[in-house]
């Protein structure tokens, strides 16, 4: 008997990878994608890597496969808009070999900033669409992406989402085949692979015809599957969807496509005529039912779902029952009390994050402060409230220069993690320097990729396979780029950021702060915790160290007798002993490091 | 047995939900069971709310359990035990972490955290059936507060093996403690051990 092992969506794909013969793999990180490649990475004698962004993995994944060798990049949603650009001249060449683009779709945005249907990618680019329903379809989608890449020299995108990504299902596990030892000469043929317009111009037909025929293979494709019960109701559906259908629907026949795109029009032609009453069941986007009703066949799908964020049995079972789908019986009882307003416990900055005196800093100084994405963007949350735009990787720096191009008559502060200054911020900072507007960039330097989990990346010296590679240095980067002011502090000097931030905010230049400090969850940051104390006679509860909102500091029960105020308290299982609010306390109540610098 | 149990499981990021989750849905699969779980990685490593879901049955569709449908709700902290009462279907199973972490919204941000007389005002509400375990007491005890959310995964084993609605499936004890010890560093074998039991011994001598 096969074995079968509990395994995520993400870690079903990193098999289905390796039971494909995948050889090359490409990524950078972002939830809910990140464990694909750190999976992969795992197996013996595989190549994977994370690379510095989307866009260049997904160039990565094309090479490869040029050269003739099984290749995939993943990333979360909003990764395939930066590498929009090369997934469309993918389209376009083909590859030697299969090429597979994972997007792990967002619905509900539980870790982005838009929950973007990444389907319609597949069908602007031209290019199929394979969906899974649980981690045993990621593993078999996975390796069946691979074979249509290869029939019908197209790349394929893998679309998953937050609820196949990180939920848990039992997998049947296959063997890896036998790979050819050696690699194929390179291709040389323009006429596929190079897009100037004399030649794109012939391949514009080429992919047009390529997708119809994937329309036509379609129709009898084993992963679109046909599952006859009831009449009364047919449910059209693909990806984690398809389990609710089952769950709140079970009477009902199922048309579940495994391929959402393109569509096998004659198969849901038969399963419509089949059918009294016909519904599309999908998260997020009418994207399936706006192909069947351009078919002309009469279906409902977003008149009785949500279009927006994701599905559950409760939320898919409620909407059957007011478009009369259901009984209302099906209903267990009226909606439980709300228990009415608590506490919020919104995402906070770790004890010790080293980004909180800056965050600190920026709050005090009242400046404007263009965010990016990562831990840092935290520092948007009460007390340190120091972020006043965020909208993408990358963006904070060029929206700082478009800004202070516009006259805004405020300095304009740029905040971007290294990860991210790697990403996208490079070009920005350019730019800045280039068309020489005066923003201030800090770039908060934790020597790793935070947010989605610790993930090695240009500056640590590290690759994903564990190989030590070179470091580079912020401040060099940065003095190259033709930034004249720059400099490095320790990310925990709370002193130093304020009087250079101070002096930065005065200059009529491009200037650039580095602050520098491990993530305070780092094993080697982890090896330094040591709790720091409060001394409940010297402190009069004037509530400074509040203000920096590590969730380590308490409001104790002993009230200052004068002012009447809760004294602090530390947490000593939460305090790492940054030394940040020992810092800024004016009446020198918290104790310093044994080791302190500061005192 | 009913044919799905629903396990909705709540905490503080940092706190062990992500293992607790992990060793129930292998306990599910190794009694026998189809199981499923799901859980979110949000914007925090640590701090922020979390959730996870688990179901076992013959056959389990969704990985994840809508509101009002969980049969347990196993909660690691106060807050977000109260902040998830919506999830517990009417008549279920409330497990609670009998401790405080006290959000930056309280602490900075002038709100109050709910007394213990309003938390469980708001589950009899729901459910009669609501047992508070001290896993942060227990699991000092044991030497390492870490162990807590394996204290209150024995408390769990117990609760169900006294339900015959949520047992039915062969579930000893030994089942539990194989799954956590596949999980666990060797070294801390023996403590999560101690730690489990200590979790089945909190609800037979407060509850039962
Ligand atoms: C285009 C895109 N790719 C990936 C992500 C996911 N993502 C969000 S933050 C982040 C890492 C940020 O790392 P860094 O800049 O070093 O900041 P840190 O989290 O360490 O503070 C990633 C990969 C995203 N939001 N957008
Ligand atoms: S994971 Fe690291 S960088 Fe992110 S908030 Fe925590 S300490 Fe800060
Ligand atoms: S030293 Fe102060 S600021 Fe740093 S973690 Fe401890 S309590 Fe928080």
């Amino acid at each position: 008997m096969a074995i079968k092992k509990m395994l995520s969506g993400n870690e079903a794909v990193a098999r289905g990878m390796w039971e494909a013969g995948v050889q090359v793999a490409s990524a950078y990180p972002g939830t809910p994608s990140t464990e694909i490649l750190e999976n992969f990475a795992l197996f013996p004698g595989v190549y994977a890597e994370w690379a510095t962004n989307e866009k260049v993995a997904v160039d990565v994944a094309v090479g490869a496969a040029y050269a003739g060798k099984r290749a995939l990049a993943a990333m979360k949603h909003v990764g395939l808009n930066v590498a929009a650009d090369s997934f469309m001249y993918a389209s376009m060449t083909g590859t030697e070999a299969g090429l597979v683009i994972v997007s792990a779709d967002d619905p509900a945005m539980h870790s982005s900033q838009n929950e973007q249907d990444n389907r319609t990618f597949a069908k602007f680019a031209r290019v199929p669409c394979l969906e899974p329903s649980d981690s045993q379809e990621a593993k078999d989608l996975t390796i069946a992406a691979f074979e249509l890449s290869e029939r019908f020299d197209t790349p394929v995108l893998l679309r998953l989402t937050t609820r196949i990504c990180h939920s848990t299902s039992a997998v049947e596990l296959g063997e890896r085949p036998e790979l050819p030892a050696e690699t194929k000469p390179f291709p040389r043929n323009p006429a596929k692979y190079v897009m100037v317009p004399g030649n794109a111009i012939k391949r514009h037909p080429v992919i047009e015809e390529r997708i119809r025929a994937i329309a036509a293979y379609a129709e009898d494709y084993p992963h679109n599957r046909l599952e006859m019960r009831g009449r009364a109701l047919g449910i059209i559906t693909s990806g984690v969807s398809y389990q609710y259908a089952r769950e709140v629907f079970p009477e009902a026949s199922i048309l579940k496509l495994g391929m959402s795109w393109p569509l096998p029009e004659g198969l849901i032609r038969r399963f419509a005529a089949s059918v009294e009453r016909l519904i599309i069941l999908e998260e997020l986007d009418p994207f399936i039912e706006e192909g069947v009703k351009l078919m002309g066949i009469a279906c409902e799908g977003k008149s009785i779902f949500p279009l927006t964020g994701e599905f559950d049995p409760s939320v898919v079972r409620q909407s059957a029952v007011r478009a009369g789908l259901l009984p209302a019986s099906v209903i267990e009882s009226a909606a439980p009390p709300d228990p009415g307003p608590l506490p919020a416990r919104p995402p906070v900055l770790c004890p010790g994050c080293p980004h909180r005196p800056t965050f600190y800093v920026l709050n005090k100084l009242k400046v404007p402060v263009n965010g990016d994405i990562g831990c840092y963007t935290l520092g948007l949350i009460p007390p340190l409230s120091a972020i006043h735009t965020c909208g993408c990787m990358g963006a904070g720096i060029a929206v700082a220069h478009g800004a202070a191009q516009a006259g805004s008559p405020e300095r304009h502060v740029a905040v971007i993690g290294d990860s991210t200054f790697f990403h996208t911020g490079v070009p920005a900072l350019l730019n800045v320097v280039y068309n020489q507007a005066p923003v201030v960039t800090v770039i908060l330097d934790n020597r790793i990729t935070g947010m989605t989990g610790h993930q090695q990346n240009p500056g640590t010296g590290q690759t994903l396979l564990g190989k030590e590679a070179p470091v580079v240095e912020l401040e060099p980067l940065v003095r190259a780029c033709g930034v004249k002011h720059a400099r490095t502090l320790s990310a925990l000097d709370v002193d130093e950021i304020e009087k250079t931030l101070k002096e930065y905010i005065k200059l009529d230049e491009p200037s650039v702060l580095i602050v520098q400090e491990p993530c305070a969850l780092l094993p080697e940051a982890r090896k330094k915790w040591v709790p720091l104390e409060v001394l409940a006679d010297k402190c009069n509860g004037c509530t400074l160290c509040f203000r920096i909102g590590c969730p380590a500091i308490l409001k104790s029960e002993e009230l200052d007798e004068k002012t009447q105020r809760p004294k602090a308290l530390i947490d000593a299982s939460l305090c790492t002993g940054c030394e940040v609010c020992a810092q800024i306390c004016p009446r020198d109540a918290i104790t310093f490091r044994p080791d302190s610098i500061f005192v | 047995m009913k044919e799905v149990i629903n396990f909705l499981l709540c905490g503080v990021g940092g706190q062990g939900t992500v293992l607790a989750s992990d060793v129930l849905v292998n306990v599910g699969l190794a009694a026998g069971l189809d199981a499923k779980q799901a859980e979110v990685h949000g914007m925090s490593q640590r701090g922020g709310s979390v959730t996870s879901h688990v179901r076992w049955g013959k056959q389990v569709y969704s990985p994840i359990v809508g509101l009002g449908e969980a049969d347990i709700l196993l909660a690691f902290e106060k807050l977000e035990a109260l902040r998830n009462v919506r999830a517990l279907r009417p008549g279920g199973l409330a497990l609670i972490n009998d401790q405080a972490i006290v959000p930056l919204t309280v602490t900075s941000g002038g709100q109050t955290y709910p007394a213990d007389e309003n938390i469980l005002g708001a589950f009899h509400a729901v459910t009669e059936r609501v047992h508070f375990v001290p896993g942060e007491r227990l699991a000092e005890e044991l030497g390492n507060l870490r162990v807590a959310n394996v204290v209150l995964l024995g408390a769990l084993s117990a609760l169900l093996e006294a339900d015959p609605a949520l047992s039915g499936a062969a579930l000893s004890a030994e089942t539990w403690l194989k799954v956590i010890e596949e999980r666990v560093p060797a070294k801390h074998v023996e403590l999560n051990r101690r730690a489990f039991l200590a979790g089945r011994e909190a609800v037979k001598v407060a509850d039962m």
